[in-house]
């Protein structure tokens, strides 16, 4: 469903991806992981939009999506969350879901100023959906907290939260677990087993977090500075050579 | 809108009625109709700063549309009053246009430069082109509205304040829903705002018109009341005084323009006592204000209360 064909991004002399293809199957958790420096984030941010492939494409649906803006790609139904983190810091965990429902909106300034009934009605609409989602994800007691205040593990959660509720079709997780202790990783691994079988979403995952992966993982892709080096099912890669080698370094023999 | 709001604006709206029938000084009554036209801008560029996060050094330029343009409809071609305001707010929405959309795509101080280019234009075209050139241009109709000409200082002191009044319901409706939020979340993450959907460069032409529609009415209300203007009541010096306003009275609430702009108005009143030394003693009194009110006079007052209320039921 969404397909990433022959990407290669240079940053000045460094090739951050070189003709990496791989597909992201419908309801389907695909895992991308490598090694720091792999360019797991690079292909994050070329499939949200950040910025396009030199070469290559990446296509949603059959339409191509690469070399469009990142907010036209979020309306199509790809939302993100950032490695680091990037909450409306000084808005409360409320707005910031409530934010997330903006595209789903349709309400605008001069309406708004003016307070009509439509407004009245697609707010209380919003905050009853937003609401709900917070409870989903267990933050519904917070909901008045700015996002700034809350500590690291719900930070996360929120932005999962706030990429929920643009009702995607497929979310993309940039490294969620960073910063999480084993409980909290384990929670949110269930959270993300949850958003696929219940919401019926499509998840593609770059983390670090190995048990995490493999826990919850349908298909893994792996990159090593910049080259797909491998793929298939979480066993399988974790017998892989390449892959161990790519971890762990050349064995002396 | 919460119950703070709401009894502000009851405040605001019983000092505004009640302020004019107490005094018949006409000196007093004009003081009171500038705080208001300069509340109406700085609560326009408070949304634009405090919430989109964009800096404008060219609010004047906006201004000066404003009254020029409602003027010369209405005095030159003989439109009514509010159709002339109506119409200099349009050409000033479509100047914000043509202004945002190339130089919105700078940041921070390049924006300020750009804006600040923006009012030096429309001065020296108010002076080159304005009727009257840097003399300026008098006879302009007083306002009028339903075939009632408001001459009255009084009258017009109520005129000014229940727009002024209007527009807080208006900017603090628009806040308190989904482009308000928009625009706080552009405010906070550029980056984010794009990843949820957000049209970022269409939001900030938005709210970038939007400050200049405020600015252009409070000009065409200025025109309309001094009846007289020049092209020097709208150079650099009103907007960086606007920066003031604002800055002083706080950013992130339509509040601390209001604040900030009835402060700045009457301060150089009690410094005419300091004769020859006023201008120093009121850059005194600015530096002093944004070296210990960092984040805005209103900002401050309102977490004091809030945590003065959590203190005492905790």
């Amino acid at each position: 469903m969404l397909e990433v064909r022959d990407v290669t991004k240079t940053f000045g002399g460094l090739r951050a991806l070189d003709n990496v293809s791989f597909d992201v199957p419908h309801h389907s958790i695909t895992a991308l992981i490598g090694p720091n420096g792999a360019g797991k984030t690079t292909m994050m941010n070329i499939i949200s939009g950040i910025f396009p492939p030199d070469s290559g494409s990446v296509s949603f649906h059959g339409v191509t999506i690469s070399g469009t803006s990142p907010s036209k790609i979020a309306k199509q139904g790809l939302s993100r969350t950032f490695q680091h983190l990037e909450l409306f810091s000084d808005m409360t965990v409320l707005e910031n879901v409530m934010v997330g429902r903006y595209i789903k909106g349709s309400s605008g300034f001069v309406a708004s100023g003016l307070h009509l009934p439509s407004v009245r009605r697609e707010e209380r609409e919003n905050r009853r959906i937003a609401i709900a989602l917070l409870e989903d994800i267990g933050l519904a007691g917070k909901q008045g907290e700015l996002a700034k205040n809350l500590p690291l593990g719900e930070q996360r959660i929120l932005e999962i939260g706030r990429a929920l509720a643009t009702e995607p079709v497929v979310l993309l997780l940039d490294e969620p677990a960073a910063g999480l202790n084993i409980r909290e990783t384990r929670n949110l691994g269930n959270m993300i087993i949850g958003l696929n079988s219940e919401r019926g979403i499509t998840i593609l995952l770059v983390e670090h977090d190995m048990d995490l992966v493999m826990r919850i993982s349908t298909e893994i892709h792996v990159l090593n500075f910049g080259q797909k080096i491998a793929a298939g099912k979480p066993e399988e890669i974790q017998r892989n050579r390449d892959v161990i080698t790519a971890y762990l370094g050349e064995e002396d023999s | 809108m919460t119950r703070g709001h709401f009894i502000a604006l009851a405040l605001l709206a019983a000092c505004a009625l009640l302020l004019p029938l107490a005094t018949d000084d006409s000196y007093i009554l004009s003081l009171m109709i500038f705080s208001g036209i300069n509340a109406i801008v700085a609560i326009g560029l408070c949304i634009l700063m405090g919430s989109a996060g964009q800096v404008s050094l060219g609010q004047a330029g906006f201004y000066g549309i404003g009254a020029y343009a409602s003027a010369i409809l209405s005095q030159l071609f003989g439109l009514p009053v509010v159709a002339a305001i109506c119409g200099a707010a349009v050409l000033s929405a479509a100047a914000a246009v043509i202004l945002a959309v190339p130089s919105l795509r700078l940041k921070g101080h390049y924006l300020a430069v750009a804006t600040l280019g923006f009012g030096e234009i429309v001065y020296i075209f108010l002076n080159e082109f304005g009727p009257g050139g840097p003399s300026g241009f008098g006879d302009i109709p007083p306002f009028s509205a339903f075939g009632v000409v408001i001459t009255e200082s009084r009258h017009f002191a109520w005129l000014v304040w229940s727009v002024l009044i209007l527009l807080i319901i208006f900017s603090l409706n628009m806040l308190n829903a989904r482009p308000g939020r928009a625009l706080r979340a552009l405010h906070g993450s550029e980056t984010a705002s794009s990843a949820v959907g957000l049209d970022v460069v269409a939001l900030k032409i938005k709210v970038f018109v939007l400050s200049a529609i405020y600015a252009s009415i409070a000009g065409s209300l200025y025109a309309h009341y001094v009846s007289f203007i020049s092209p020097s009541s709208f150079a650099l010096f009103y907007s960086v005084l606007l920066l003031m306003m604002v800055v002083l009275g706080g950013i992130t609430t339509v509040w601390g323009g209001v604040v900030g702009a009835v402060l700045i108005t009457l301060l150089p009143e009690p410094l005419k006592a300091f004769e020859e030394l006023d201008v120093l003693v009121y850059g005194m009194i600015l530096t002093l204000s944004l070296l210990f009110l960092r984040r805005g006079i209103v900002p401050m007052i309102t977490e004091r209360f809030s945590s003065y209320r959590e203190n005492r039921s905790a």
